[in-house]
């Protein structure tokens, strides 16, 4: 009776934090998971000075859960990701996330003093996709504005666009894409992206 | 002097389309936003280099030797110049809100801010806009035009080109009279912007396949979203 009663109460926790997880709105998680990540690169000199894997380790497991990154590499590859086979798909997903993910780790690493400020969003019940505005405030110039674009998908809010001052990091690689398919087809373009990949692997600390 | 000066450089922007429209019968399937890849991509290269050997250097130094509050106060000084000329141009685009906001900042800053130093209206609530005749020229319909790459001023639309020409026409830093003062001021301006731009060099290094179109491409984004103040309608996407 005590076991049946702890695992109904062990359960009741488990959904408890599953509804917590569906129903945190979109602006609540970006600055959840913001505050989280800044609070540790405030305290850690490794990233600070410079440390890009540690910056991706970070990122890896406290801001992927949150993106979607199949729809993101959609975005940047266009009208040629339906030719795609799933196989190709799968490809171009894994390499272009492994890209994004030392991208935003480095800007990182440049972390100095800024803060974040959070712009009201007003997200209507029954919405499914939203932007939440941010602006990366620092002394002596203008704030820069960071958005995330999100959908609403069974398992919560994630994130399909990052954009930087009015800069998309997905879909500014839009035109580079196209050009490579044109040039060498898909496979041409899954090479491209893992070269690059391992080619920084290489080069980085 | 200085309508000279920009006639000199009118003539010279005359003379680069010029070469850029005869030379850019590329084969290549081209951006129909950059009919004239080819002289931008020479423009480009000039630039990288000029950006390698020198200004580049220069920035890195100043940003070294100075410490931070000069830095920002640097920053503040030239932020509080432009205000004037962000508040003109939220006039002529009709958001006399924002007009009025900007005159707010510029009193407060020469007085309190000492000359601009302290950014203190900022704290007080007043926002920083960011405003110039390229916006203001797109707020009265005129459309981008095509896309070029100058040297030194790097990228701009044709119209944001004009719009450039005018900002520097009534930019009050180039109406200093003093030449050798006025020429320091602009160097010291030039470089202070270079210095805020060095933490994304090694993000665009790393991320461009081809850096003269990731940068092409994100400039033509970023453009939009000023001209709609950080708010442009969202295009949809389709995949």
């Amino acid at each position: 009776m005590k076991r049946l009663l702890s695992l109904f109460f062990f359960l009741a926790l488990l959904s408890g934090a599953a509804v917590a997880a569906t129903e945190r709105s979109p602006d609540t998680l970006v600055q959840q998971v913001t505050d989280d990540v800044l609070n540790i690169v405030r305290q850690d000199k490794d990233i600070q000075s410079g440390d890009t894997k540690k910056a991706i380790a970070l990122v890896d497991a406290k801001v992927l859960p949150y993106f979607d990154f199949q729809r993101m590499t959609a975005l940047a590859v266009g009208r040629n990701w339906r030719k795609a086979t799933p196989e190709q798909q799968k490809r171009l997903s894994e390499e272009f996330k492994k890209l994004l993910v030392r991208t935003y780790s480095n800007a990182l690493t440049s972390y100095k003093d800024q803060t974040i400020s959070y712009k009201p969003s007003r997200v209507e019940p029954g919405e499914t996709d939203v932007v939440v505005k941010t602006e990366i405030v620092q002394p002596g110039s203008k704030p820069v504005q960071l958005n995330y674009a999100l959908d609403k998908q069974a398992d919560g809010w994630k994130v399909y666009d990052v954009m930087v001052a009015g800069v998309s990091l997905v879909t500014n690689y839009r035109s580079s894409f196209a050009q490579e398919v044109r040039d060498k087809g898909i496979d041409g373009l899954v090479t491209m992206l893992s070269e690059r990949n391992k080619q920084l692997e290489s080069g980085s600390k | 002097m200085r309508a000279n000066l920009s006639r000199q450089l009118s003539a010279s922007l005359c003379v680069g389309a010029i070469i850029a429209a005869s030379g850019c019968a590329t084969t290549t399937e081209s951006d129909p936003a950059d009919p004239f890849e080819g002289f931008n991509r020479a423009m480009f290269t000039v630039n990288e280099g000029l950006d390698k050997v020198a200004i580049k250097p220069i920035a890195q130094g100043y940003d070294a030797v100075t410490p931070l509050p000069v830095k920002v106060g640097v920053g503040n000084f030239f932020g509080n110049i432009w205000d004037s000329w962000t508040a003109i141009n939220n006039l002529l685009q009709g958001k006399g809100g924002d007009a009025l906001s900007d005159v707010g900042r510029v009193l407060v800053n020469s007085t309190i801010g000492i000359g601009g130093v302290f950014d203190v209206a900022s704290e007080m609530g007043l926002t920083k806009h960011s405003e110039e005749f390229g916006q203001t020229l797109a707020r009265w319909g005129v459309g981008d035009g095509p896309y070029f790459y100058w040297p030194l001023i790097g990228p701009r639309t044709t119209r944001d080109t004009f719009g450039w020409l005018v900002d520097t026409y009534y930019d009050p830093v180039w109406r200093v009279d003093k030449v050798p003062l006025r020429n320091s001021l602009v160097a010291v301006r030039y470089i202070d912007l270079r210095a805020s731009l060095l933490p994304s060099d090694k993000v665009v290094e790393e991320a461009a396949f081809d850096k003269y179109i990731y940068i092409r491409d994100a400039y033509l984004q970023h453009r939009r979203n000023e001209v709609f103040d950080g708010d442009p309608p969202r295009i949809p996407v389709n995949y």
